[in-house]
């Protein structure tokens, strides 16, 4: 049982209207890995993690969560398995009618039932982490910049030491240092707290520093998954140009004229 | 051909909008029944509900009970019948003119409020975000406001029945001459307890739609600030068209023996 993968997707398609965005997606992701999925703009990256939250129901495919199938889940149940997951959505998605340190320590109140004194204070300490003072947990998120909102919804997703932690671009608009201290975070959750990671990034230098293993996205498929190590032996021209970030290969941007 | 396309088509979405409704609907009273209740969110929309909502209705309800006593001072003069106006201003208001006005009022109001703010959640992945952190966005969101509407806009009708015979008697007895203390004894001598309590009911009715339609529209908005706009339209439009409806029904109901 220990060998048993976290998160399975087996054969996972999805579609609005005529437009194919995943089509046959198959991964296992283990236990207390950090997985990163790169791939381009609008390939369907973030479709695949809401698939797996259940935000969004695959039309085809099954997904597994420590071998439970969530796609033809109760409600009760679904509910239950939610308690697993955090998330950083791209867009941050802050509750903008509370205070920051309520964005924060929700989980804890809601989920965990938490004493709002006690999760207050764990709010700061998690703000902390992500580098924000204590003086921003009263302000409200839209008083904050965009760096800094990416960075309250980190802390949001960690709060309550969820046994499965999604990022989707985790370190987009920020700076290069504060970047390099989230990816820190970030591997400091999967080793330390043990938790399992699936993040999205397109910065090969944080993909490469906070992933055991990686995938690409193309064309609805993972066509290509692998150790981090091995991403640069790959031998795959689609990946090779990805990495590299090259105008011209295998991949073509639709710039028609 | 196209002619009977078009009205299979309208028929379709009218079927597919009254199916998503009634589930709309159904979940989201399971959810007001059964545990954990959000008394803080309850608290917070009452107040929005019923307390900020006085200024409007009290000054709806005292010019409709003063233009009440008027016409009908100046239209039964016609028969010499004006000893009714106090009776005529009572039942008026509390039967049929301070739930409907109240209604349209709070549903101009608060519908409209509902409908931009879950809208917003909605299309900036708040509820998704509220679902990650194990919070059920029916619970925390629609059933709060469907309980603080069931239960403040019977309130506000109350307060507007008193406002509404109130500005009928300032007229009657300031400008139209009737001897105060027989215009108040003629308010009350014909009014039955129905007359009020059926008011009541329908005002819970119409605080239940109200709210219903705020809910409904905002969570399926989409499609960023054009959706919402429009979402806050259909809310106030649907509720307004929901209370007129009603509110034949219920007459019927309750006076059609
Ligand atoms: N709710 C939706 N309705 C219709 N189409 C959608 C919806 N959500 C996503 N899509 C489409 O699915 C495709 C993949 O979207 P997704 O957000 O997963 O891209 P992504 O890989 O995360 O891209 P990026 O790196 O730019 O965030 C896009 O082409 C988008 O148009
Ligand atoms: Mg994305």
């Amino acid at each position: 049982m220990t060998d048993q993968p976290k998160i399975q997707l087996i054969d996972v398609h999805k579609s609005f209207g005529p437009k194919t965005v995943l089509d046959g997606v198959t991964v296992d992701i283990a236990r207390g890995e950090s997985f990163v999925i790169i791939g381009g703009s609008g390939t369907g990256k973030s479709v695949t993690l809401k698939c797996i939250l259940g935000l969004m129901r695959p039309d085809r495919g099954r997904i597994l969560v420590d071998g439970e199938d969530v796609v033809d889940m109760s409600a009760r149940d679904h509910e239950r398995v939610m308690k697993k997951f955090g998330m950083l959505f791209q867009g941050g998605a802050l509750f903008d009618s509370l205070p920051v340190w309520e964005n924060v320590a929700f989980g804890l109140i809601q989920g965990l039932r938490m004493d709002r004194r006690k999760a207050r204070k764990k709010a700061v300490e998690k703000l902390a982490q992500v580098g924000l003072a204590a003086d921003v947990a009263d302000l409200s998120p839209s008083e904050l910049s965009g760096g800094m909102q990416k960075r309250v919804a980190l802390a949001r997703a960690i709060a309550a030491e969820p046994e499965i932690i999604f990022f989707d671009e985790p370190t987009t608009g920020l700076d290069p240092i504060m970047a390099d201290v989230i990816n820190d975070l970030i591997v400091k959750c999967v080793k330390e707290l043990g938790a399992t990671a699936v993040s999205i990034t397109h910065d090969m230098h944080s993909a490469r520093k906070i992933s055991d293993r990686m995938a690409m996205l193309y064309h609805g498929r993972l066509i290509w998954t692998g150790a981090t190590v091995d991403v640069d032996r790959a031998d795959n021209p689609y990946v090779d140009q990805f990495i590299h970030g090259r105008a011209d290969g295998p991949i073509k941007m639709e710039l028609r004229r | 051909m196209n002619l009977l396309a078009a009205v299979g088509r309208v028929f379709l979405s009218f079927l597919e909008h009254t199916g998503r409704l009634s589930v709309f609907t159904a979940v989201a009273l399971s959810h007001c029944l059964r545990p954990p209740i959000y008394h803080r969110l309850i608290g917070r929309q009452m107040l929005e509900i019923g307390y900020f909502s006085l200024p409007v209705v009290g000054l709806t309800a005292i010019f409709t009970g003063m233009v009440l006593a008027l016409q009908s001072h100046t239209g039964f003069a016609r028969f010499q019948a004006e000893g009714a106006v106090a009776t005529v201003v009572v039942i008026s208001m509390t039967r049929e003119l301070g739930p409907v006005l109240a209604g349209l009022m709070v549903a101009g109001r608060i519908g409209a409020a509902m409908a931009a703010e879950i809208g917003t959640m909605q299309v900036t992945e708040q509820i998704d975000a509220l679902a990650t952190l194990s919070t059920n966005p029916y619970k925390y969101l629609v059933a709060p406001r469907l309980i603080a509407g069931i239960l403040m806009v019977p309130c506000l009708v109350l307060i507007a029945d008193i406002i509404g015979v109130f500005g009928g008697f300032l007229v009657g007895a300031y400008q139209l001459g009737y001897n105060p203390a027989t215009y108040i004894h003629s308010t009350w001598e014909y009014l039955k307890p129905i007359d009020v309590l059926s008011g009541l009911v329908k005002a819970s009715v119409f605080g239940f739609v109200i709210s219903l339609m705020g809910c409904y529209n905002g969570y399926h908005s989409r499609g960023g600030a054009q959706g919402v706009g429009q979402a806050t339209t259909n809310a106030v439009v649907s509720a307004s068209i929901l209370i007129l409806t009603t509110n034949y029904v219920l007459t019927a109901l309750f006076f059609n023996k």
